[in-house]
C-alpha cells in the first residue's frame, strides 16, 4: 500500500500528462522567482483601479505598474464591498498574468505545413489564423447554414466583449448558437428569476447583510466561494445579539463552521424542504397576507419535463414537457409551462410536505427543519438566502429557484433591507455580461428573448439592422452544443475565456469526442495552455484582466470598470480584437441571404465589421476620446483596440449597448461615468444607484403609493409556483453506490487555469482529494491518503481519499473539486440538465469507489 | 610495490580473485539497499545499523543494539531477534568478516594502504593497536553514562554505509580524514587500531570457521608481498613461519580473512579453508 | 584477552631476510612504549565518553524546526533507542523523513523532518511507526491523531493575513485535525468595520504538529511554524485554576449555591444580572421627571452571541 502510494506521488506528472486521452497537459510551469516585486530603482508604481479577476462577489482592487508590468496589487480601502480586503486568490492578483507558459502565439494542429485535424500545434501568425477559421466558417455557412456554427463564451468575458460576440453570432452570423459557461452556472437563477418576477437579477444587494437578523445557504458555500462576503455574513453574526446562520448542503462544508443550524440533507431534497418551509408558514398563518393578495399570482407547474438528457434516453422519451420533438416532430410542449392556480390550490398543494414526511424523506432531524421554517416565518426576523451552485447546478434547478421565491414572497421578506432572495454569481461578471448583455442561447440584452418578435425588432432597430437578421430560433446551449459537435451537427466552433474540457459535464462520452469530432473545427482563445486549448484544432492567444480595458457586473448589479493597465505578452490579442478582425473577414453576401440584404441595400457589400462595429454608433467617439475620459487617472491614457481602430472601442460598444436597458429598468449611468467610480448598481437613474428594486422609495421605477411593484411582469405581480419533490435521473444504486458532488477550493478559481500557476497557491492546494466519510472508506478497506479510483457510468478517475479535511460528506456521497486538470473529475458527471434552464447539474451522480 | 609488480604467470583472476569477490560482496549489499530507491526493487530496507531483507528478515548491529541496551533503553523484537542472528552469523563464519567483506569503510582504507604503497610513505604514528579495544570500552560507557547513542554521532562505518543509500554531505569529511589519516599518519590506522567495531567484530570471531591457512608454508621465497598487503600484518607469521604454534592456520581474531594474501602470493601458499583443516604439505 | 597483553609481535619478533619493516627499539623503549601505548588508549577512551557525552547533552535540544517522526519518544530517549537505520525513512510514503548528516543540527543519522520542506501526511496506518525495530518510535501511538510531532504556533501576526482581515485560513483549511487543532476565531475588524476576521488558533491538545499548516502558509516565510513541543509550549503553574473549568468540572460553583439579593429597579428573576437587562424604566421610581437614564440602544452591548464555539455539533 505504501508503495502505491509512493509510486502515486512520483507519477503525478505523468497522470497530469495523460488527463485525457491523447491530451497532454503540462505541468503547473509557474516560476519560481517570478515575484513580480516593485523594483528598487527607478519609475514610481502606478496604481488604478480594478475589480478581482476571479469571483462574482467583485472586490476592488488596486493594481500597480511599474514599468509596463503589474508588480503589486492592493484591497481598495475604499470600496463598498471590501473595504481593502481580498481573499487568497484577489491576494495573489499580480501573478496571474505572468506564469511561465503564457500563450503568446495562434497555433494550429498542422501535419505538412496544412492544418490537419490530428496534427501537432505548430505557431502561425493571427493572419493565418484568420485564413483558416474563415475558410471554415465560410465552407459550413454555405453547406448548412449558420446553424452549423457556435460559440461558447463566459461570464469572464467583459462586458465589451460579451456585447460584440453576441452582435457578431446573433447578428453577424445570424446564429443564436451562442452561449456562455455561465449556463453551467446560474442559467437557473436566470429563468428562476424570469419565471417568478419576469426580470433578472437580485432585487437586494450585499447591504443587505449589515441590515439582517438571519441569513439562510442553500447550497452554497460561501465560507469558500464568496470569502469576503462570507466575512460580512460572520461579523453581522458576531456583532448583533440573536443573528442566525442556517446551512443546508448536501454535505458538511467550511460554512457550518458558523452555523447555528446546520443541515445535510439527502440530495435533491431540497425540494421538500422548501415546500415544507410554505406549508409551514401556512399553517401556522404566518402568511403575509396583504402582501401575497397585492403582489403575487399562484401557478402550477407541469411536472413532465425531464431531465434535459439526449432525446433519446429512456427517461427523456416519455416526457411529455420536456420540449424535445415528439412523434409528430413537433416540440413536446415546454418545460416552464404553467397554468394559472390559487392560494388554495397551492396551500393543498404543499399541505403533503409535513415535516415529519419530509425530515424523513431529507434525513435532516425534525427540530431543525422546523427551526429553519420558523425562521421564515417569523415576521419579527429579516432573512437573507443566499444560494449558489446547490440550487442552480440542480436537474430541478429552475423550480428550486423559484421555491425559494414562494417563501419569502409567502412572507414578504423581500425587496427590503435586510430581507430578500439573493443569488450569488460564480464568475466575475456573470451578471454583467451573461446576463445582462445575454451572451445566452435564448436571449438578448436587457432580459429581451430571441423568441420573442418584439424584442428582435428592437434589437435590430438599435444595431441598424434589416428587419429579421437576428434568427428566431433558440440556439444550443451549452451542453446540447456538445452534442451537437459529437453528433458533427457543429462544424465551427469558437470558445474563449473558459475551459469546457474540464468544467463541462460528461467530458468522456460527449465533449471530448465531440471536439475531437475529425468533421468539427473547434478554436479556443486562451491565455494559457488549458485543456481545453489542448483538445482544440487552433489556440488563439488571448489577453487577460488588465492586459486590456472591461468592465464586469457583480452579483449585486454593480458595474466596475477599468483601465488597460498594461500590454499583453507577445502576440496575444483581446477576444475583441479577435471578434472584430475575424468580423472584417466576411462580406454581408457571404452570411446573409439576399432578401435580406435587399431590405437594407445601403449595407451592400459590406463587411460584417462595418455592419456591426463601424455603425456610426459604435466607433462614434474618435481616438480623442480615450484620453480625454482617462486623463484624470491615466496621463495620456490609450487602449490597445483605440491604436488599432481608431476610435473608443468600448465607449461606443457600451453606450449603444446602454439603449437597450435605459428606461427598461435596466439603466446604466454613462460610460465615462464608470471610469471615474468605483463601481455603480443598475438601475442608475438620475445619477442614484438603485439597492433595493421593486420597492417605493429605493427603486425609480415604482411609483409613490405602489409600495411593491414587480414590474417585470406587466401585472407588476411575482409568481408562486407549485412545484413537487421529484426524484434526480441517477441515484446510486447496487452497482454505483455513492452520490458524487463536485464543486471548488477556496484557493483555486474555476478550473484553476490562472490559480495553478501562482506557486504559493498550488503549494497550498496542490491536487484534487476525495473527501469521503471516514466509515465509507473504512468500509471499502481505503485510508486517508490511498489512491483510488472513481467510476461511474461515464468515465474514471484516480485521486487520493481526505476523511479529515475541510469537506465533511455523510455516508454514500464523496465530493471531488474539479480545479484539478490532472483529475478530470467531469469525465465522471452526468450531462442532466434543468430542462428549463438547461443547466448541469454537477452536483449529483452515482459513481462507486474502489481502490486503484 | 611488490604485489603490485608481480610478474608471476599466473592470471589476472588468480592474483585478484578474493579482491574480486569482496568488492563484489561489498558492492551487492550496498546494492540490495539501493534497489529499492533506485529501480523500486525492495531486496533489503534500512541500512547496516539495521535492516530488513524482502520484508521477513530482520539483522540489527550487535554493537548497535549493545550500546541501547547501555543506555538502559530495550530495543523491540526485531531488533534483538536482527541483532542474534547477526552475532550467530559472524560468531560462526568469522568476525572480522564483516570488516573485509560488508563494511565500505574497508574500500576506504584499502585505497589508502595502497595510496601509501604507491607514494612510498613510510613515516607516522601508529597509534596501539589496542585503542580499539578502549575505544570500544569507551563507547559503550559511553552509552551508558550519556544515555544515548554517543558513538553514532561519528561512527564512520554506519555514516558512510548510510550516506551511500541515503546521502550524505558532512560525513564525507569524515572518511576524508579517515582516508588522509591512514596515507599519511597510520598505516592501517583506521581498521587495525581504532575501529572499535573491528575491534567488537574481532572479539566474536575468536571460535568461528572461516580461516585462512598457509598449507603450502614450504614454498615461502619470504617475499614479502602478504606481510605487505595484509592489513593485520601479525597475524600471519604464526601460521607461515609456526610461530608458537604447528598448524598453518591463522587463528588471529584480527584475520578479517580477506583472502589478500592468496591473492598475491605467487607460491600459492594460502588457501581458504576451516578452522579444523590442520593439514600442511 | 591475549591481544591486550601482546601488543604488537610483529614488532618483537626477528625479520625475516629481507629488509625489516621496523628496527626492533630496545626493551626498556618497548615498556615504556608499552605504558605510554596504552595510557593513550585508555585516555583515549575515556575522552571519548566525555566528549560523546558533552556532545550528546548539547544535542538533546532539536534544533527549533526540526522535528521528529509519529510515535518518536522524549528526545533523550529517542537519542538512545534510534539505531539510525533509517527503516521509517524508508517506508514514509511522502518522502517525510530524512536522516541527518553529519554537520546537520540534528544528531547524526537519527530521521527528522522540516515541516516547510515536506510535512507529515498522517497516514492512519503510520508506518514509520511499524517499521521501527527498537522502539524509537513507540509503537503504542496506532491512533495517528495521538501523535504530538510538534506544535503548531502563529508566531507572526503581523504578517499573517487573517489577522489583516484577509481570507487566507490556509493553514486552517489544510490541517487535517480542521476545526480541533486549528480553528477560526472569529472578531470584529474595525478597520473595515464590517468583516469579521477570522484568526486562526492552534489548540495544542490536537496539534500533532504534523506541519501541513506551516508548508502551505503562502507567505514567503511562513507565519506559522510547527517547533518542538517544548519549545513552542507554556506552562500554567498549579497556584492558580481556572474559574471557570473548575465550575465546570464541578458541576456547579465549588463553594454551593450563595444568597441572591434583588436589585432596586430591575424585576425579574435574573434582577438586572443578565447582561442584556434593562432596567423597567417605565416604573423607575427615582427621579421620576427625569428621561431615562440611557436610550436602551446604547445600553445594548455590542457582544459574540453567547454560545460554545462555532461548531454546529451537527454531524449528519
Amino acid at each position: 500500500m505504501s508503495i502505491n502510494r509512493r509510486d502515486f506521488i512520483k507519477t503525478q506528472a505523468i497522470a497530469a500528462a495523460a488527463a485525457t486521452a491523447g491530451i497532454s497537459v503540462p505541468a503547473i510551469a509557474a516560476k519560481k522567482d517570478e515575484a513580480p516585486a516593485p523594483a528598487e530603482n527607478g519609475a514610481a508604481v502606478r496604481w488604478d483601479k480594478a475589480p478581482c479577476r476571479f469571483c462574482g462577489t467583485g472586490c476592488s482592487v488596486l493594481v500597480g505598474v511599474q514599468n509596463g508590468r503589474v508588480v503589486a496589487t492592493q484591497g481598495d480601502p475604499d470600496a463598498a464591498v471590501n473595504r481593502g480586503l481580498n481573499c487568497i486568490k484577489g491576494y495573489f492578483l499580480s501573478k496571474i498574468m505572468y506564469g511561465e507558459d503564457r500563450l503568446t502565439r495562434p497555433m494550429l494542429r498542422m501535419k505538412d505545413g496544412k492544418y490537419s485535424k490530428d496534427g501537432e500545434f505548430a505557431p502561425i501568425s493571427w493572419n493565418q489564423a484568420f485564413d483558416i477559421m474563415a475558410e471554415k466558417w465560410k465552407a459550413a455557412l454555405k453547406a448548412e447554414g449558420p446553424g452549423s456554427i457556435a460559440m461558447f463564451g463566459s461570464g469572464q468575458w467583459t462586458i465589451f466583449e460579451g456585447y460584440a460576440a453576441s452582435k457578431l453570432m446573433k447578428a453577424g452570423f445570424r446564429s443564436n448558437n451562442l452561449d456562455p459557461n455561465a449556463r453551467h452556472c446560474m442559467a437557473s437563477a436566470v429563468t428562476g428569476f424570469m419565471r417568478t418576477f419576469g426580470m433578472d437579477e437580485p432585487m437586494g444587494c450585499y447591504d443587505d447583510i449589515e441590515q439582517s437578523d438571519a441569513f439562510v445557504l442553500w447550497g452554497s458555500n460561501m465560507a469558500e466561494m464568496h470569502p469576503i462576503l462570507w466575512t460580512r455574513i460572520t461579523d453581522r453574526r458576531l456583532t448583533k445579539t440573536d443573528v442566525q446562520v442556517h446551512v443546508l448542503s448536501t454535505f458538511e462544508h467550511r460554512s457550518f463552521e458558523l452555523a447555528d443550524n446546520g443541515m445535510v440533507f439527502v440530495p435533491n431534497t431540497d425540494l421538500a424542504i422548501l415546500n415544507y418551509i410554505c406549508n409551514h408558514i401556512i399553517q401556522s398563518g404566518k402568511v403575509n397576507q396583504e402582501f401575497v393578495k397585492k403582489n403575487v399570482n399562484f401557478k402550477i407547474g407541469e411536472t413532465d419535463i425531464g431531465f434535459g438528457l439526449r432525446p433519446a434516453h429512456a427517461l427523456e422519451k416519455d416526457a411529455k414537457f420536456n420540449g424535445y420533438p415528439g412523434a409528430d416532430g413537433k416540440p413536446k410542449n415546454n418545460p416552464g409551462d404553467a397554468r394559472p392556480s390559487s392560494f388554495e390550490e397551492f396551500k393543498k398543494f404543499v399541505s403533503e410536505y409535513t415535516l415529519e414526511k419530509v425530515s424523513k424523506l431529507s434525513g435532516v432531524p425534525a427540530e431543525r427543519l422546523k427551526k429553519l421554517a420558523e425562521l421564515y416565518a417569523d415576521p419579527n426576523k429579516k432573512v437573507v438566502s443566499f444560494w449558489t451552485m446547490g440550487f442552480n447546478q440542480h436537474t430541478r434547478g429552475t423550480w428550486v429557484n423559484n421555491m425559494i421565491y414562494n417563501v419569502h414572497l409567502l412572507v414578504g421578506k423581500i425587496s427590503t433591507p435586510g430581507s430578500g432572495p439573493f443569488s450569488l454569481t460564480g464568475q466575475p461578471s456573470a451578471c454583467g455580461t451573461a446576463r445582462e448583455v445575454g451572451t445566452f442561447a435564448h436571449r438578448l440584452p436587457a432580459d429581451m428573448l430571441v423568441t420573442n418578435p418584439e424584442h428582435r425588432k428592437h434589437a435590430e432597430e438599435i444595431w441598424q439592422l434589416p428587419e429579421g437578421t437576428i434568427p428566431d430560433k433558440i440556439g444550443l446551449h451549452a451542453v446540447a452544443q456538445s452534442r451537437a459537435l459529437k453528433d458533427s451537427k457543429l462544424k465551427c466552433y469558437w470558445t474563449s475565456t473558459t475551459n469546457n474540457m474540464q468544467a463541462g459535464p460528461n467530458v468522456n462520452q460527449e465533449i471530448y469526442p465531440g471536439w475531437r469530432n475529425p468533421a468539427a473545427f473547434v478554436v479556443v482563445s486562451d491565455v494559457y495552455p488549458t485543456v481545453s486549448a489542448l483538445a482544440a484544432d487552433l489556440i488563439l492567444p488571448a489577453a487577460m484582466w488588465t492586459e486590456k480595458e472591461g468592465a464586469f457586473g457583480n452579483a449585486e448589479r454593480r458595474t466596475q470598470v477599468w483601465r488597460q493597465q498594461v500590454k499583453a505578452p507577445g502576440e496575444a490579442k483581446s477576444d475583441l480584437w479577435q471578434f472584430m478582425e475575424f468580423s472584417k473577414r466576411f462580406k454581408v453576401e457571404e452570411v446573409w441571404p439576399a432578401e435580406l440584404i435587399a431590405k437594407k441595400p445601403e449595407l451592400k457589400g459590406k463587411t460584417l465589421f462595418d455592419v456591426l462595429y463601424a455603425n456610426k454608433v459604435v466607433n462614434k467617439f474618435p481616438k480623442s476620446d480615450v484620453q480625454k475620459v482617462n486623463e484624470h487617472a491615466i496621463k495620456g491614457y490609450t487602449n490597445d483596440e483605440a491604436e488599432v481602430y481608431g476610435f473608443y472601442v468600448q465607449k461606443g460598444l457600451f453606450e449603444e449597448y446602454a439603449q437597450f436597458g435605459r428606461g427598461h429598468g435596466h439603466d446604466l449611468a454613462p460610460f465615462d461615468v464608470y471610469h471615474k467610480a468605483r463601481g455603480l448598481r443598475w438601475p442608475v437613474v438620475d445619477g442614484k444607484e438603485t439597492l433595493w428594486r421593486y420597492r417605493e422609495g429605493y427603486d425609480p421605477y415604482v411609483k409613490a403609493g405602489e409600495g411593491v411593484k414587480f414590474y417585470g411582469h406587466k401585472d407588476g405581480k411575482a409568481v408562486i409556483f407549485a412545484l413537487p419533490y421529484q426524484d434526480p435521473p441517477e441515484k446510486p444504486d447496487a452497482e454505483f453506490d455513492m452520490w458524487l458532488c463536485t464543486g471548488r477550493v477556496l484557493e483555486h478559481w474555476h478550473t484553476g487555469s490562472m490559480t495553478r500557476r501562482v506557486p504559493e497557491l498550488h503549494k497550498a492546494v496542490p491536487e484534487a482529494q476525495i473527501f469521503m466519510h471516514p466509515d465509507d472508506a473504512k468500509k471499502r478497506g481505503l485510508q486517508r491518503g490511498m489512491v483510488v479510483k472513481v467510476l461511474s457510468r461515464r468515465g474514471e478517475m484516480i485521486g487520493r481519499i481526505e476523511t479529515k479535511g475541510r469537506n465533511k460528506p455523510p455516508v454514500g456521497l464523496i465530493f471531488v473539486p474539479f480545479f484539478d486538470e490532472s483529475k478530470l473529475v467531469n469525465k465522471l458527471t452526468l450531462d442532466a440538465t434543468c430542462p428549463i434552464s438547461k443547466q448541469t447539474d454537477f452536483k449529483k451522480c452515482a459513481v462507486k469507489v474502489v481502490r486503484a | 610495490m611488490a604485489a603490485t609488480a608481480s610478474t608471476s604467470s599466473r592470471s589476472l583472476w588468480q592474483r585478484q580473485r578474493w579482491l574480486i569477490l569482496r568488492r563484489c560482496s561489498q558492492a551487492l549489499i550496498l546494492l540490495a539497499f539501493l534497489s529499492g530507491p533506485w529501480f523500486g526493487v525492495w531486496i533489503a530496507k534500512g541500512n547496516l545499523s539495521s535492516s530488513l531483507t524482502l520484508g521477513v528478515l530482520p539483522l540489527t548491529d550487535p554493537l548497535l543494539v549493545l550500546q541501547t541496551l547501555a543506555t538502559g533503553h530495550l530495543p523491540y523484537s526485531s531488533a534483538l531477534i536482527g541483532a542474534a542472528i547477526v552475532l550467530a552469523f559472524y560468531l560462526l563464519i568469522g568476525g572480522r568478516v564483516f570488516c573485509s567483506w560488508v563494511c565500505p569503510v574497508n574500500v576506504v582504507t584499502d585505497a589508502a594502504a595502497w595510496t601509501r604503497r604507491r607514494l612510498g610513505i613510510k613515516t607516522g604514528r601508529v597509534p596501539d593497536a589496542n585503542t580499539r579495544l578502549w575505544l570500544l570500552a569507551g563507547l559503550l560507557l559511553a552509552a551508558a553514562l550519556t544515555g544515548s547513542l554517543a558513538w553514532e554521532w561519528l561512527n564512520p562505518v554506519s555514516l558512510l554505509h548510510r550516506g551511500l543509500i541515503f546521502g550524505m554531505g558532512g560525513g564525507l569529511m569524515v572518511i576524508a580524514g579517515i582516508f588522509i589519516y591512514d596515507v599519511f599518519v597510520a598505516s592501517r590506522g583506521w581498521c587495525g587500531h581504532l575501529c572499535p567495531m573491528g575491534a567488537f567484530y574481532g572479539l566474536l570471531g575468536r571460535k568461528a570457521l572461516l580461516r585462512v591457512a598457509a598449507p603450502a608454508r614450504k614454498a615461502c621465497d619470504d617475499c614479502m608481498d602478504c606481510f605487505t598487503v595484509c592489513p593485520e600484518p601479525q597475524v600471519i607469521r604464526p601460521a607461515l613461519k609456526a610461530v608458537g604454534q604447528t598448524h598453518p592456520l591463522i587463528l588471529a581474531a584480527d584475520c578479517t580473512t580477506c583472502g589478500r594474501c592468496i591473492d598475491v602470493c605467487d607460491k600459492q601458499v594460502f588457501k581458504m579453508t576451516h578452522r579444523f583443516d590442520q593439514r600442511s604439505e | 584477552m591475549g591481544s591486550l597483553r601482546l601488543p604488537d609481535t610483529v614488532m618483537d619478533t626477528p625479520r625475516p631476510l629481507r629488509q625489516p619493516a621496523a628496527v626492533p627499539p630496545p626493551v626498556s623503549a618497548a615498556r615504556r612504549r608499552f605504558i605510554n601505548s596504552i595510557a593513550a588508549a585508555a585516555g583515549g577512551g575515556c575522552l571519548l565518553a566525555l566528549g560523546a557525552g558533552l556532545y550528546s547533552r548539547s544535542a538533546s535540544a532539536l534544533p527549533a524546526q526540526a522535528l521528529r517522526p509519529p510515535g518518536a519518544l522524549p528526545e533523550a530517549d529517542f537519542l538512545a533507542a534510534c539505531v539510525r537505520c533509517g527503516l521509517c525513512v524508508r517506508d514514509c510514503p511522502y518522502d517525510t523523513l530524512k536522516l541527518s548528516d553529519l554537520g546537520d543540527p540534528v544528531p547524526t543519522g537519527t530521521p527528522y523532518f522540516r515541516a516547510r520542506q515536506i510535512p507529515c501526511e498522517m497516514c492512519e496506518d503510520i508506518p514509520c511507526v511499524k517499521a521501527c525495530p527498537t522502539g524509537a518510535l513507540d509503537r503504542q501511538l496506532t491512533d495517528i491523531n495521538q501523535a504530538r510531532m510538534g506544535l503548531a504556533a502563529l508566531v507572526d501576526h503581523e504578517s499573517c493575513l487573517n489577522f489583516l482581515g484577509l481570507r487566507c485560513d490556509v493553514c486552517y483549511r489544510v490541517c487535517p485535525v480542521i476545526d480541533k487543532a486549528i480553528t477560526l476565531e472569529p472578531q470584529h475588524n474595525p478597520r473595515s468595520d464590517r468583516h469579521a476576521m477570522l484568526l486562526p488558533t492552534v489548540h495544542s491538545d490536537a496539534c500533532t504538529g504534523c506541519g501541513k499548516c506551516e508548508k502551505s502558509c503562502v507567505l514567503p516565510e511562513a507565519a506559522i511554524k510547527v517547533f518542538p513541543r517544548q519549545l513552542a509550549q507554556g506552562a500554567l503553574p498549579a497556584h492558580y485554576r481556572k474559574g471557570w473549568e473548575e465550575k465546570a468540572r464541578h458541576g456547579g460553583s465549588l463553594i454551593g449555591e450563595q444568597v441572591e439579593m434583588p436589585v432596586r429597579g430591575f424585576d425579574g428573576s435574573t434582577a438586572g444580572r443578565a447582561p442584556t437587562e434593562l432596567p423597567t424604566a417605565p416604573s423607575a421610581p427615582v427621579a421620576p421627571e427625569a428621561a431615562p437614564a440611557m436610550p436602551p440602544k446604547a445600553t445594548l452591548p455590542v457582544r459574540p452571541a453567547p454560545r460554545g464555539g462555532l461548531d454546529s455539533h451537527w454531524k449528519p
